[in-house]
């Protein structure tokens, strides 16, 4: 199951942030009128529509495996979360829709007609993954019933639906779709260029998809602030262990690196810088932050994934702005951007963070709830399917997911090696081959 | 005054009826590429890959939609349906994935190259897999009594599909939907030949379909007691059998006549017959004989929603379906005969 989610959301997040992208080069076309954007636009959507085509299929996959393997856990949770389901069918829906009408209706519709539905591709992409980051975060700070008897009971879909946690993580998710997906697509042009330095495709390329990845890049960590806030308030004990405070403190300082020793219960090596964690979230220096100490040892998730998998994400995020900072210097002293090899190497160098530092946030908020899978009412042990002999399926798809995916970085790199040759500047000749 | 429980249940088998009708007829022409043959047979292809690239990722939105209204509306099938059933379910998962993968790496790639006649096989095959395991899980949910507390690994998770009935459902959905695709294809193209070769298909899966009813008719007296008894002893049972019957004849007699738009509009309304009848036979149960769709549905405030939600989602889904196909497939609903558009050069 983890797996399969861990897989997903490398397309969801391309099928959520490669839109806006298409749009923007395409919408560029339309007021310039300069082919050169209209061949990017058709280019990225040859390339993002196997994404969709595989994210769609991974996403049927996961809509059964969430029964297959959780059975008792989607009884439970059904009635209450499962209203967010549908409104992400629906949403997936008119995404697959318009996605056909997109990808195929080059010549069929007008060029406006043609941008509008990229534009709905790109809103509905979005609500899908806002409806379903606001689902998981129910499973962290359940919302919208109450037990009676073991049994759910006064549900509120609504109430559920904006719980508290999901309502920050559906922008951080956000967020960094644009980022990891703008900082990839602007990574593997930079490439290009450092090859073929001002070959205009590529320049066209980088500097869209750069801006969308660098601005999401600045607003990510204010955005990864206000949610480190919300799960201080929630989840007291995730956080500690996301920022290694072993024991209860007044002026606690913000821990950087550090590996969990479990015989000791304490980090070993651990760089401090004062005060720092109290004021990031209390605003007050002398801030009190709670420990995991606090509370029953039977209900640590495993301390050591948790936080390393924590840390990578923040130091990745942090990487990224300064990246993007760099960037925005760049072009405040109006500095030609391609002429900076120093900066294209950089960029070349981060085109896998943003995923990656996703996967790391991912496994910090999944696993920092284990051993819950719906935090204080189910565990996770109690919800799995009773059958038996459940590595069979759990291998099996392990192998396929592998294949998939190596299929999918195989082609990519077929369309990216295609992209000089096949690429002389003379788009229109090229285009009828394309479509 | 319909209930709650009623419409939801309602908004099941049109999703239903929708993926069959229109999913269905693409994995049929996922069996038509398979078996494409003789000296046409990349003209075939190409036909079939023209036909359903701009809808199949919509179409096969449906069986979401149908997984999320059961899981929302009616979890307790739904856990209950899993369990069982799990291995059927995996399977078909697993065609669906291999399927829509394949799909897109034949016809997403920049480069063209031998490779693609091996995700070809391997997207035909898996649409041969997949509807027959469909109609496995729907005939296993049809049959019902699923054990409580099973005793075995066979009796827990094998012996409610491995049976004749279910079996045989899997075999009629195979060919139900082979005799869609080929009577929907018929229509897609302006290539007299090829008209010629889908029409002898059609017949002839049309003939199996009625043959293979029959036989999953029979079986279904044994097999699915709780449900079909009403069926073969009341005046509507007798009036859909025929109906069905009419239906499947009158197609083929189209079909020989060669008025197309009229053999496709009986194959539907016979598939729509079909779905609508075994939905009112199962009704009210969602497994027999112990889930009914009011012993295994949510609370009624969260039925409340799902109905809100679905009211709409269909206000902005039939319109926007409405749009996709009347850009893609105005010429082959409406029958016209214009002149042959360009073939994009893929």
């Amino acid at each position: 199951m983890a797996m399969s989610l861990g897989f997903h959301i490398i397309f969801a997040m391309v099928s959520m942030a490669m839109p806006l992208l298409m749009v923007i080069a395409e919408w560029q076309w339309l007021k310039t009128g300069q082919e050169v954007y209209l061949t990017v636009a058709k280019r990225w959507a040859k390339g993002a529509a196997i994404f969709f085509a595989v994210g769609a299929v991974s996403g049927t996959v996961l809509s059964f495996q969430l029964g297959l393997l959780w059975p008792a856990f989607m009884a439970w949770a059904g009635p209450i979360i499962g209203l967010a389901f549908s409104i992400e069918g629906f949403a997936f829906f008119t995404e697959a829709i318009f996605l056909g009408i997109y990808l195929y209706g080059w010549q069929k519709v007008s060029p406006n007609a043609h941008l509008a539905a990229g534009m709905v591709v790109a809103v509905s992409g979005i609500i899908s993954g806002v409806v379903v980051v606001m689902a998981n975060g129910w499973m962290n700070t359940p919302r919208g019933f109450t037990l009676v008897d073991g049994i759910p009971s006064n549900i509120d879909p609504i109430a559920a639906l904006l719980n508290p946690s999901g309502l920050l993580q559906a922008p951080h998710m956000i967020l960094a779709a644009f980022a990891a997906v703008g900082f990839a697509v602007a990574g593997i042009h930079a490439f290009l260029l450092l090859r073929h330095p001002d070959h205009p495709f590529h320049q066209t390329a980088f500097t869209i998809a750069a801006a969308v990845g660098c601005i999401s890049a600045l607003l990510q960590p204010l955005s990864g602030d206000f949610l480190a806030k919300r799960v201080a308030e929630f989840q007291p004990m995730k956080l500690a262990v996301f920022e290694g405070q072993v024991h209860t403190q007044k002026g606690a300082p913000f821990r950087l690196g550090g590996i969990w020793n479990s015989d000791k219960e304490m980090f070993d090596y651990v760089l401090e810088i004062p005060y720092a964690l109290s004021l990031m979230l209390h605003l007050d220096p002398q801030g009190e932050v709670q420990g995991f100490k606090d509370f029953p040892k039977e209900h640590w998730p495993p301390i050591g994934l948790v936080r390393t998998a924590f840390q990578i994400m923040v130091f990745i995020g942090i990487s990224m702005m300064f990246l993007a900072l760099w960037a925005t210097c760049l072009v405040f002293m109006k500095k030609n951007i391609f002429q900076s090899k120093a900066f294209l190497k950089a960029m070349v160098f981060a085109t896998p963070l943003g995923f990656l530092a996703t996967e790391c946030g991912w496994v910090a908020t999944e696993v920092g709830r284990q051993p819950w899978i719906v935090v204080g009412y189910v565990k996770t042990a109690e919800a799995v399917t009773p059958m038996p002999g459940l590595n069979i399926p759990l291998v099996f798809f392990a192998g396929l997911y592998t294949f998939l995916a190596f299929i999918v970085v195989w082609l990519m790199l077929r369309h990216v090696a295609a992209t000089p040759g096949q690429f002389e500047m003379n788009p229109r000749t090229n285009l009828t081959a394309l479509t | 005054m319909i209930d709650l429980e009623t419409t939801l249940a309602i908004a099941l088998l049109v999703s239903l009826t929708f993926y069959v009708l229109m999913a269905g007829a693409d994995f049929g022409a996922g069996i038509w590429h398979l078996l494409a043959h003789g000296p046409s047979r990349r003209d075939q292809h190409h036909l079939i890959g023209e036909a359903i690239g701009p809808i199949w990722e919509a179409n096969h939105v449906w069986l979401i939609l149908i997984v999320t209204i059961l899981f929302t509306a009616f979890p307790t099938a739904y856990a209950q349906i899993s369990v069982t059933l799990h291995i059927p379910l995996t399977l078909l998962v697993i065609g669906i994935v291999l399927r829509g993968s394949a799909y897109a790496f034949r016809h997403y790639d920049i480069r063209h190259d031998e490779l693609h006649v091996r995700w070809d096989q391997l997207f035909a095959l898996a649409s041969l897999i997949s509807p027959f395991l469909l109609g496995i899980i729907i005939g296993a949910i049809t049959a019902g009594s699923f054990p409580i507390s099973p005793e075995s690994f066979f009796e827990g998770y094998l012996s409610n599909w491995l049976q004749p009935f279910p079996l045989a459902m899997g075999l009629l959905a195979l060919v139900f939907f082979a005799y869609l695709a080929a009577v929907y294809l018929i229509l897609e193209t302006q290539d007299s030949s090829l008209q010629e070769i889908f029409r002898k298909r059609a017949i002839t899966a049309a003939i199996c379909a009625g043959l293979l009813g029959e036989i999953v008719f029979f079986l279904g007296q044994e097999g699915a007691s709780y449900l079909w008894g009403d069926m073969t002893n009341s005046l509507w049972g007798g009036l859909i059998i025929f109906g069905t019957v009419v239906f499947t004849v009158a197609s083929v007699r189209f079909l020989f006549t060669r008025h197309y738009w009229w053999a496709r509009t009986c194959a539907i309304l016979q598939v729509i017959l079909t779905i609508w009848a075994w939905g009112l036979a199962q009704f009210p149960y969602l497994v027999p004989p112990y889930l009914t769709i009011y012993s295994a549905s949510s609370p009624a405030i969260t039925l409340q929603f799902m109905v809100i939600a679905l009211i709409v989602g269909a206000c902005l889904l039939f319109p926007s379906l409405y749009y996709l196909f009347r850009i893609f497939k105005e010429d082959s609903i409406l029958g016209l005969k214009h002149a042959p558009k360009k073939p994009a050069d893929t």
